[in-house]
């Protein structure tokens, strides 16, 4: 039973190991070395990433609380990669005097929010989800709040933690209407006893979706986003805008595909017009962002608009594309995230003016930014046409050729304000642009893995195909 | 495995070279990059008129019909069980001429621009986008299925891209180039939705069993329309939003008068002999659909061609750039190409028309790429666009002179010249089906030996403006191009192209219908003839005639206002009645009740005051509302059903 239990839950525990060896090293290494835990770390956890790509049937415990499957692992691997770039990137940002010594506390606190939503994409009843929910949500009022010397970041922390504070109490709320009609929080026991939609259901699913609308801050649930990214570390609005969106997206598409599939006339009305409003909304505010941070923060909105359209499918398809959107999405938008951090850590700028004639100085950097940009707006051969056709695909399949309309449509609102960056790098004259910037090691191999992976997760049929052969199985 | 499988060195051969010459544009020669460039096309070429004579020449027709090949085919992503992308290359009658279409025009621009380029920095830039463009276009030409024909329409939009902006030191080609990649892109959508429509009933992406008619039968089609179409209407007109965009038809055709800020030899091979032909191509590659499955569909190809063709004709005989009027040209022959095909029939002799496009997408593709070229030997050597400025160049560049005159001779429709013959079928294919087609295009007819005779006078004689320099007619590097496509604008018309290219992929057998024949003939010598008349020497006819039309003059050389209408709707349809109105609601409505539920709560707030008061509440505000009007939603849906 013991090693059962190890060796179906080894990535969590994998995790939390790390985790706390970062905080025991910290405690014991003298000032000088402290630096060094970050190696280690990052060793660590590369290790972890890499180990969780070895083939595992999976399995459930604790009387089904928890039960991981390939698919599972597949997404708490692809997360894991994200993670591991962004640990790369916060580098440079972890030795600035401010922050050098508080530097591995950030390392432990992060690993920590991922172990949470580790059990959110793992949790089989609704106890094991919310306990998840929380791990992953309280720790990231810290991480907003990391650079407390400003009070933007302060602020940043007590609005995340506050806004975060209502929507879990909508969603608690939620689960508990769901005891009430179905006697149970056990997903299984809810797909078995819950057959009719009923007025208590449709309400139970109401705060249940509100709840999780909040974590993807989908529109009109996302007002908190701006404020939270802009005042946030670059590094924890990277992580913010990133993981946990894509976690929260991998959890959406579980519970509503495997826990409430008989609901979907019910829920499906709900995701259409979120997504509808997302995309349109994400992207008109988009629009008018001078500061990239922010211009991030709102197009990102729009991305989760657009992984809403797969959630329409209801069959492995549509968990396919999500996990393959997401996977590009991460490699698109931390390319993107690098690169502003590449310039705000050499030269304190974060706006989009500031990149005016950055081509001149620094052509490697402007080019993987307009990489990214043009995946996240979905332009061939890049990966992001990819993922965005396929999601379009699937969203077809099921049926919905006026979403898919109103999606593509976006897409050209989005390749409009896209190209207003990539015009600023490329076009707009500046007398002085910004100087030649030298990152360091880590952000550069962060970058190189981000453009790598660009390019080849979108040609390179394996990765779908893998991506496929895991979610079969499920 | 098959006779064809080497087919996948024609569009891999320049990827390579766009490869090497990219990873080496700052370390490679001038000389060693158009040695290589030229050297991989024309192997390209070769490869292609070998796979010609194969196709047409050794197999020949099976039982009457030219079979179609899947060349090369690999499978490239698996979706689901039953959708699956393929990559390859697709060898029939309509992909084996354009390939002899792509790589003739793109060797010869290759070579022209050896000498064009010469001087310029971006020489080796340069020619690695060439390669990259001839790279998707012979893809984008020889794709099997509906998904690559996507991928690579977007990518030779993209190369369109950084070619139109290739003097990116210039702020109008900057913009041209965005404005062309944004207008095709928005048209590119449109078709994206047609195909994911049509294939989702269909069944497959593969254009073999998509365009077999015998396989009509089985698809599904029946059920839901929109707007009172059936799908495969829908789905088609769809499509043909996405090949109007290409291919510059109106209204979507104010990018192409833009692109070209880009180099002329780029004119002549993406805006005039291919890429913008792609629009034709696409309507050509999927024509037993449009004809035997939504006819209501091909009828609107036949009439947006026919107004387009009528429309760009009027505007281009008021420009004065030269460049522009052979871009106006261009969108209406290419109008041309598409009334053709709109008023062909599948099959037989009613396939005419399939036929008769097809022949003057050929013969066109030759003699505009010489317009174009030559256009950029004159440009060359006088330094600036406008035909106002020249003048009598015919005494200082002989061969430029005659070139010209073959190719202004060849579009007028000068018996015995090739656009002569391929006009003639389309104007006798129109006339059989559609009177309203064939006096639009009668007229067109007429208007282009006008317009392109104004030019030709204006330019090589009239009165002789003072050169500071002499002109003088370009190196050989530029002058051979010119000569064999002023050859080719010659013999290109005595192809029996019935024989090679028809809807069905059985031969057709054609012959010239003399009463028709006679009619453009004196239509298009009316043209030539005006224009003698106005232009050949300078005189003030041309001045008054404008003044007494004043009008409509200014409206055409306004282009009827067209670019004016997308900045009116954009800036004061979009930004006044979309955007700004947005802005109000959030500062006035949104902000405004905030404000009110923030005053109530001032009191309470103010321990919290250093937070931007009420921007919490607010929040708290939106999320209660939003779980309110879900939950209306849900009682709503469940009420109903």
């Amino acid at each position: 039973m013991t090693y059962s239990i190890i060796s179906i839950m080894r990535q969590e525990l994998g995790l939390v190991v790390i985790a706390l060896l970062v905080l025991f090293f910290d405690l014991v290494v003298n000032e000088k070395n402290k630096q060094k835990v970050f190696l280690i770390a990052l060793a660590l956890f590369g290790l972890h990433t890499l180990a969780g790509f070895f083939p595992f049937e999976g399995g459930n415990l604790f009387g089904g609380m928890y039960s991981t499957q390939p698919v599972h692992i597949l997404m708490k691997n692809v997360l894991n990669i994200g993670v591991f770039l962004v640990l790369l990137m916060s580098a440079s940002w972890l030795k600035t005097p401010q922050i050098a010594n508080k530097s591995n506390e950030f390392l432990m606190i992060l690993l920590t929010t991922l172990s949470g939503m580790y059990f959110m994409i793992s949790a089989g009843d609704f106890l094991m989800f919310y306990i998840g929910l929380e791990i992953a949500s309280i720790p990231m009022a810290i991480l907003a709040a990391y650079e407390k010397f400003k009070s933007r970041s302060e602020e940043a922390g007590i609005k995340f933690l506050l806004n975060s504070a209502l929507s879990t109490g909508f969603l608690l709320f939620g689960l508990s209407l769901f005891y009430a009609a179905a006697g149970s929080i056990y997903f299984d026991d809810l797909t078995r006893t819950l057959s009719q939609p009923s007025p208590l259901v449709a309400l139970a699913l109401t705060f249940l979706l509100s709840g999780l609308a909040f974590k993807l801050s989908l529109v009109p649930f996302h007002f908190w986003t701006a404020d939270v990214y802009e005042g946030s570390p670059m590094v924890v609005t990277s992580y913010f805008s990133v993981i946990s969106k894509g976690a929260v997206a991998f959890v959406l598409g579980i519970l509503l595909f495997k826990v409430f599939p008989v609901f979907e006339g019910l829920w499906q009305n709900v995701i259409y017009t979120l997504a509808v409003a997302t995309m349109f909304l994400g992207n008109l505010f988009a629009i008018r962002q001078k500061n990239i941070k922010r211009f991030l923060a709102f197009s990102s909105i729009a991305q989760a608009g657009f992984i809403l359209l797969g959630l329409l499918h209801t069959d492995n398809l549509g968990i396919i594309v999500i996990i393959y959107f997401v996977l590009i999405y991460i490699l698109s938008n931390l390319a993107a995230f690098g690169v502003a951090q590449a310039v705000y850590a050499a030269s304190g700028k974060e706006n989009i003016e500031d990149y005016n004639g950055f081509y001149k100085t620094n052509p490697r950097l402007a080019l993987i930014m307009m990489l990214a940009l043009f995946s996240l707006s979905g332009i061939p051969p890049v990966a992001g046409f990819f993922s965005k056709f396929f999601l379009f695909t699937a969203a077809a399949k099921a049926g919905y050729y006026w979403l898919v309309f109103i999606a593509v449509v976006n897409t050209t609102i989005a390749l409009y304000y896209y190209l207003l960056v990539v015009k600023a790098m490329f076009i707009n004259p500046n007398p002085e642009p910004l100087p030649t910037i030298r990152s360091d090691k880590y952000l550069r191999s962060a970058l190189f893995i981000t453009v790598i992976g660009i390019f080849l997760t979108g040609i390179l049929s394996p990765v779908f195909e893998y991506i496929q052969a895991m979610v079969d199985k499920f | 495995m098959n006779a064809f499988e080497y087919t996948f060195l024609i569009p891999f051969v320049p990827l390579l070279g766009f490869l090497i010459i990219i990873f080496n544009f700052n370390r490679f020669p001038k000389k060693l990059t158009a040695v290589l460039a030229t050297g991989f096309i024309g192997f390209t070429f070769v490869v292609s008129i070998y796979t010609a004579w194969q196709y047409f020449f050794q197999m020949g027709p099976v039982n009457g019909v030219y079979p179609k090949f899947i060349g090369f085919d690999f499978e490239w992503l698996k979706l689901g069980d039953h959708l699956s992308v393929h990559m390859g290359t697709l060898i029939d009658q309509a992909s084996v001429m354009m390939l002899i279409v792509v790589t003739t025009v793109s060797l010869m621009v290759h070579i022209y621009s050896i000498g064009y380029m010469h001087d310029d920095r971006g020489f080796n830039r340069f020619f690695a986008f060439l390669q990259l463009f001839s790279f998707s276009m012979l893809s984008l030409v020889m794709a099997t299925n509906v998904f690559q024909i996507y991928i690579f329409w977007e990518l030779v939009g993209v190369s369109s891209f950084l070619l139109i902006g290739f003097y990116y030191e210039k702020p109008s080609a900057v913009a041209a180039s965005k404005k062309a990649f944004i207008v095709t892109r928005f048209a590119d959508l449109f078709f994206l939705l047609g195909i994911l429509l049509l294939s989702f009933h269909v069944g497959t992406f593969d254009f073999i069993s998509l365009t077999n008619p015998e396989n009509f039968e089985s698809f599904n089609l029946s059920g839901y329309a929109l707007f009172g179409l059936s799908i495969p209407a829908l789905a088609l007109i769809l499509i043909f939003i996405g090949g109007a965009g290409k291919s510059a038809m109106f209204p979507l055709h104010i990018w192409l008068p833009d692109a070209m800020e880009g180099p002329s030899p780029v004119s002549a091979l993406i805006h005039a002999a291919t890429m913008v032909v792609a629009g034709v191509y696409l309507v050509a590659r999927l024509f037993a659909n449009y004809a035997l499955m939504a006819p209501e569909a091909l009828a609107l190809v036949g009439y947006v061609g026919a107004f387009t063709s009528l429309f760009a004709a009027v505007i281009a005989v008021t420009q004065i750039d030269f460049k522009r009027v052979l871009a106006f040209s261009t969108i209406s022959q290419i109008g041309y190409m598409m009334a053709g095909l709109g008023v062909s029939h599948y099959g037989g002799e009613e396939g005419l028309g399939y036929m008769a496009s097809m022949f003057h997408l050929f013969t066109h593709a030759m003699f505009k790429a010489l317009l174009f070229l030559g256009a950029g030997a004159v440009i060359h050597a006088v330094h600036t666009n406008s035909i106002r400025e020249m003048g009598g160049l015919r005494k200082y560049m002989k061969t430029t002179h005659i070139t010209f005159l073959i190719a202004t001779l060849a579009i007028a429709g000068f018996p015995g010249l090739s656009g002569f013959f391929s006009k003639d079928e389309i104007i006798t294919a129109a006339y059989q089906s559609n009177p309203l087609v064939y006096y639009a295009l009668l007229v067109v007819a007429g208007l282009t030996a006008f317009y392109m005779f104004r030019l030709y006078f204006l330019v090589f004689w009239n009165t002789e403006p003072h050169y500071h320099l002499k002109p003088h007619d370009p190196g050989k590097a530029m002058l051979i191009p010119l000569i064999i496509l002023a050859l080719l604008s010659i013999l290109t018309g005595y192809i029996p192209f019935g024989q090679f290219i028809s809807s069905d992929g059985q031969p057709l057998h054609t012959h010239l219908h003399l009463d028709m024949a006679v009619i453009s003939t004196l239509v298009s010598f009316t043209g030539i003839a005006l224009a003698w008349m106005l232009y050949k020497k300078p005189s003030d006819m041309p001045q008054r005639l404008i003044a007494s039309a004043s009008t409509l003059y200014r409206w055409a050389y306004n282009k009827f206002y067209i670019d004016e209408v997308y900045l009116f709707v954009t800036r004061n349809i979009i930004f006044a009645y979309i955007s700004r109105p947005i802005a109000w609601f959030d500062r006035h409505i949104v902000d405004g009740t905030m404000n009110a539920i923030g005053w109530v709560t001032v009191t309470t707030s103010h321990k919290i005051k250093g937070l931007q008061s009420g921007q919490l509440q607010k929040y708290a505000f939106a999320f209660v509302s939003a779980v309110l009007v879900i939950s209306a939603l849900l009682v709503y849906y469940l009420l109903n059903n």
